[in-house]
């Protein structure tokens, strides 16, 4: 999966937890803009992991600000999974 | 920005629920008269919200115990066993605990909160990964912040769910620690125990499970959910605590692991804080004993439990999924929550208010949790005032109550 499929399916989520008027783009700050309570984080976490069968560990969502560095950050946990 | 700045939503949403009446997170009782009556305000009020399951509060000869030993043996230690050593009472107790739940070793803390957040946060070192119910205390979520380890939520009471994020880490090396509760303190729903520890063997992972609700309350011998599903020899660690059905204050843990007491040395929560009072622990020995021959108590239980269950669920209110002591009537918002409490406390009932987000799944709740010693007739009047509250705000519309949750 690429970087933008990645992007594509983390923003589908997003716009689940979202105001529907609210854009989200790859350089959305997830908390900030959206203002997405930690239990709403928590809840996105889940339904990645369960979209791209991996496992994200929480402790490394709690740097992640933006789309772009969730994406990217899953691409990483990706490529371990499939070693 | 100041250092309070942060907490200025908070602040805002503290401030509603002020503004409905009464304080909910600040309550006082004027006296306490009995495990099921205290006095607020001035007022005699029933007591459905205070996790007392057995009664033992008053226990005669728990406080008799308890009495004489603060004699002998002062107000307190002073200090972590550690530094300051352990009473004979501290290990009085942690044998009786590991002879109850007929395990090898038993480590007492000084809160149930320090027992979950020491012994989870300890046990998952940096290469392993633990796996919690989405719906865990905040003890347990308390101990994925502290812990090195890789934390990883499964679906609440789904093992299948379960098996699939079990299923995804097995490839990534560590040991992989499950943890859920035998019944979730929120709705007082339980977790299906006997399915979770077969998914969680089958991937060869380790099962902690916290009995703090179930412990005294469920199996024949009160030994908790493990007990009534017949698995306690799949579940590694049992965690508790001495204040539910054992009526004081406290945290355990009880294991068959080797070299267990090699946590007394790496528990920080367990190491860097001050012991319980001898006068304390005392007293939990004598209720152990009590809980351990408790049998008729636990059926009083059980029996007052349905009584409340099936009250509110007959009179239009959705409650949880299970009968069980604790009894939670979902409310279509926080404010009607809010409203609800402050007119049970007018009316005599104390019951606890829940709030998102510390409730399941955004609920707004009225939590009640069930003694073995209330009487029938406190179980029928709360039922009476909570139907009544709900008649005087003209809510009750059980399709409009029952679409909820």
């Amino acid at each position: 999966m690429t970087g933008t499929d990645i992007e594509a399916v983390i923003i589908k989520e997003l716009r689940k937890f979202a105001n529907d008027t609210t854009e989200v783009s790859p350089d959305t700050n997830i908390v900030r803009d959206l203002n997405l309570p930690s239990l709403d984080v928590m809840e996105l976490v889940m339904s990645l992991e369960d979209d791209l069968d991996i496992s994200i560990p929480l402790d490394r969502i709690a740097d992640i600000e933006t789309v772009q560095e969730l994406a990217e950050l899953v691409r990483t946990l990706s490529t371990k999974a499939d070693v | 920005m100041g250092i309070m700045d942060k907490f200025k939503d908070l602040g805002t949403a503290y401030d509603d629920v002020k503004s409905a009446g009464r304080d909910p997170f600040s309550v006082r009782f004027d006296e306490i008269l009995s495990p099921t009556e205290g006095v607020i305000d001035g007022k005699k009020t029933i007591l459905l919200g205070t996790n007392n399951y057995l009664g033992l509060t008053f226990d005669k000869r728990s406080v008799e115990q308890a009495v004489s030993v603060l004699r002998e043996s002062g107000t307190g230690t002073t200090g972590s066993r550690i530094a300051n050593g352990s009473y004979g009472w501290h290990q009085r107790l942690e044998n009786d605990l590991a002879e109850f739940f007929g395990r090898r070793h038993a480590m007492m803390f000084t809160t149930g909160y320090q027992a979950n957040l020491g012994i989870i946060a300890t046990l998952a070192g940096r290469d392993d990964h633990l796996v919690i119910d989405a719906d865990s205390h905040a003890c347990i979520y308390d101990a994925c912040k502290l812990t090195s380890a890789q934390v990883t939520r499964f679906k609440h009471n789904d093992p299948v769910d379960l098996g699939k994020r079990l299923s995804r880490l097995k490839s990534q090396g560590g040991n992989i620690i499950v943890v859920t509760e035998g019944i979730f303190s929120m709705l007082g729903d339980k977790a299906p125990l006997r399915e979770i520890a077969a998914v969680t063997k089958k991937f060869g992972a380790y099962l902690v499970v916290d009995e703090a609700h179930s412990m005294g309350v469920l199996g024949v011998n009160g030994r908790g959910l493990a007990e009534e599903q017949g698995v306690e020899d799949q579940v590694d660690f049992i965690l508790g605590t001495f204040s539910k059905s054992l009526g004081a204050i406290g945290g355990f843990c009880v294991s068959n692991i080797d070299d267990f007491d090699l946590l007394r040395v790496a528990c920080r929560p367990y190491m860097f804080t001050a012991s319980l009072p001898a006068s304390v622990v005392a007293s939990v020995v004598t209720s152990l004993e009590k809980v351990q021959k408790g049998q008729f108590l636990r059926e009083k239980l059980m029996g007052n439990a349905k009584r409340l269950y099936d009250g509110l669920q007959s009179a239009g209110f959705h409650v949880g999924p299970d009968v069980s002591p604790v009894v939670a009537v979902q409310l279509p918002s926080p404010e009607m929550a809010v409203a609800y409490w402050n007119a049970l406390l007018d009316e005599g009932l104390y019951v606890n208010l829940a709030l998102p987000p510390a409730t399941p799944m955004g609920q707004a709740l009225l939590r009640s949790s069930v003694s073995a010693v209330h009487t029938h007739q406190q179980i029928d009047k709360a039922i009476s005032l909570i139907t009544k509250v709900s008649r005087d705000f003209g809510a009750i519309i059980p399709e409009r109550i029952t679409s909820v949750g």
